[in-house]
């Protein structure tokens, strides 16, 4: 029996196992991610991911492609700059809550409004789990995290709204549950032009739901099953999650609008002439 | 490898500190310019937003100092030469990434034009005391190299001379202007591209599954490797072994980051700069560095006048701190001078260099302006003329 996982041809198997825990949903998110990339027309050698901190900061790792773990809160900005430079890279930006819209939501506004062309990829399991479970911008009213012991009294973001209201020009939302949308919802954002936006629902059994008492992994993934409704198209301003509440899934926004190269280029040429030679890379 | 024509603007020139800086990185290849507007720096990404269409370079102004210094790194890994330009709250800002090129090997240029702090400060007056921020502002132990130009026409050839630092090391290289230099205008002189040399970048002739990122020989600078090359090579922040995966342990912790100190340290004769007038035979001896140097010139002068023998050394680079040249004189002169735009900073490495063989004298400064020359003359003379003996002032 040698038998080989057809995925593992594009995860780096020298470093398995992960450190995610049992009944994490990044592993599922992971799997759809690489048979989303596989179903692209797209050479490997030209896809890079880009992650910033903490547990889903750890996929850029595991993918056996050129792959960059930077800081807390920034990998948008460091994707804006290996974009730009060379802009026949096909960056796609994988991270956590809040990584994403804590520390980092200001790059991920502004990347929204630029229209810069990346898909972001954000795993939002509620929580801080490589710190221990803290509170995150997207825990909802009432979820117990460390630091929130008496239940969280802060609204969240509503995660597709953000994106919608910012620019982003495709923005869509499943769980780990849902495998095959999400798989073709990441195929369909990595070959969009322009910004592209998916949030994952995703279990934290170990800190999240433990004390939620949610459950394990799976007892997680049946509540998607159960509470999940998928609407394409729906109003990103219903797509609010409540603790324990339904869960508004789909395919929200999908839209066109120049990204920021080509906006860049059109201006230039308008204002300089024809001496400006449009800006393909640095190379 | 010889600057490319298209960008050099070859002639003499009467520019500012900051504009002669922008001039320089487009002569030294840089192609990604990403900042945030700050007084007394603006100037230099002005330039550059207005230049770079011509030349086949991308400016973007991102959304805080955070963001540029980080898509920089980005624009590196992607192929580019790149530069983020501030002053003192934005570089404040950037000290994490500074840590992150230190840790990551990610050549990139920073330019802090320093206003007088803390916080906000005297936004349009000048001040050097962001000197030991640069050498320490980030966290965890690493080395640098930082330099600091004394007019515009050094800003262009310092800043030449920073990205080729930073090919040559693969580290972060810092030039330290000040408000006076950044916006002083005098000639600038830009020699034709031929005459300009610069340091390619060195990648990996390794096939594709055989390149180690992290792998030194004996130079203990690895060579480059940038995405879409084939290479599918991972990069961390996280303490890493050769192939740049995370490696939580004190073994590779000690791989790691003491060939990232070694590198710049074992090359600090190679890479300190400085310029001496007068230093054989002194008994005092000035040392300055950026718009003080100058001063210091004019106070030199007033003190030899006054029948004192005093030199002049000028740091050009910072850091590495040229050591063992201090050394050496410390060993013949009686006394040091410095004069330096805050209270004391440049001026405890020269004290840790001297280790006691001379007097030292500081002459502290808040900023705001520049120091009296008479009162850098006063201490030289004050210094001359002291008993041997007596305690150092501090």
């Amino acid at each position: 029996m040698n038998a080989i996982n057809p995925m593992s041809q594009y995860l780096r198997m020298d470093r398995i196992p992960h450190i995610w825990c049992s009944g994490c949903g990044l592993g599922t998110t992971v799997n759809c991610f690489v048979r989303a990339i596989e179903g692209c027309d797209i050479p490997l050698d030209q896809i890079s991911v880009v992650s910033g901190i903490g547990c889903t900061g750890r996929v850029a790792g595991y993918l056996k492609l050129d792959s960059f773990h930077t800081t807390h809160g920034r990998p948008i900005a460091f994707a804006t700059g290996l974009k730009l430079a060379n802009p026949k890279l096909k960056v796609v930006v994988y991270s956590g809550d809040g990584d994403l819209f804590s520390i980092g939501g200001n790059h991920f506004i502004h990347a929204a409004r630029r229209n810069m062309d990346m898909t972001i990829i954000c795993v939002n399991n509620f929580t801080y789990g490589m710190t221990g479970g803290q509170v995150t911008p997207t825990t909802p009213i009432d979820a117990v995290a460390s630091t929130a012991p008496y239940g969280n009294f802060e609204d969240p973001f509503n995660l597709p709204y953000l994106a919608d209201s910012t620019g982003a020009v495709y923005v869509a939302r499943w769980t780990t549950f849902h495998v095959r949308q999400l798989i073709k919802s990441m195929k369909e954002a990595i070959q969009k032009k322009g910004f592209s936006f998916i949030e994952i629902i995703s279990p934290c059994p170990t800190l999240y739901g433990r004390r939620n008492r949610l459950g394990d992994g799976l007892e997680m993934m049946q509540f998607y099953k159960a509470n999940s409704t998928i609407q394409n198209g729906a109003d990103t301003r219903d797509a609010v999650l409540d603790f324990k509440g339904k869960i508004l899934c789909g395919k929200f926004v999908d839209r066109e609008r120049p990204p920021f190269l080509e906006n860049y280029n059109t201006k230039m040429a308008e204002r300089i002439g024809p001496t400006f030679k449009p800006y393909e890379g640095v190379l | 490898m010889k600057a490319d024509p298209r960008g050099v603007l070859t002639g003499a020139h009467f520019l500012d500190g900051d504009h002669a800086c922008c001039e320089g990185a487009i002569a030294a290849g840089c192609r990604f310019v990403a900042g945030y507007p700050i007084t007394p720096s603006t100037e230099v990404v002005e330039r550059i937003a207005t230049r770079f269409p011509a030349v086949g370079g991308l400016f973007i102004q991102m959304e805080d100092e955070i963001a540029s210094s980080i898509a920089i790194q980005g624009a590196v890994w992607g192929g580019a030469k790149a530069m983020t330009v501030t002053s003192g709250p934005g570089f404040s800002l950037m000290m994490e990434h500074i840590g992150l090129a230190v840790m990551t090997e990610t050549p990139c240029v920073f330019v802090d034009v320093q206003r007088g702090g803390p916080s906000t400060g005297l936004p349009t007056l000048p001040a050097q005391a962001d000197m030991m921020q640069a050498r320490w502002g980030s966290h965890g132990d690493y080395e640098i190299i930082a330099l600091c130009p004394n007019s515009p026409q050094e800003c262009f050839d310092l800043t030449i001379r920073a990205f080729n630092l930073a090919e040559e090391y693969r580290v972060p290289v810092l030039l330290m202007m000040d408000e006076c230099v950044g916006h002083m205008t005098e000639k600038v002189v830009i020699p034709i591209a031929d005459d300009i040399d610069l340091m390619a970048r060195r990648y990996t002739t390794a096939k594709p599954g055989e390149y180690l990122p992290y792998h030194a020989d004996s130079s203990l600078v690895p060579p480059m490797a940038k995405a879409g090359d084939g290479h599918r090579f991972h990069v961390t922040g996280l303490t890493h072994d050769e192939r740049g995966y995370p490696a939580m342990n004190a073994d590779a912790q000690e791989k790691c980051v003491s060939r990232i100190v070694q590198k710049i340290r074992g090359n600090a004769d190679k890479i300190s700069m400085v310029e001496e007038s007068e230093t054989e035979g002194a008994d005092v001896v000035v040392v300055s560095y950026g718009i003080t140097s100058r001063v210091a010139v004019k106070a030199i002068e007033m003190a030899k006048a006054e029948g004192i023998k005093v030199g002049h050394l000028r740091l050009i680079t910072a850091w590495p701190f040229p050591e063992r040249r201090i050394r050496e004189l410390a060993s013949r002169v009686k006394a040091f001078v410095m004069p330096e735009l805050n209270y004391g900073q440049m001026f405890y490495e020269l004290q840790s260099a001297i280790e006691g063989r001379a007097e030292t004298y500081l002459i502290p400064h808040g900023g705001g302006t520049v120091h009296d020359p008479e009162v850098i003359c006063r201490k030289i003379v004050e210094a001359a003329k002291k008993q041997p003996g007596k305690e150092t002032q501090r």
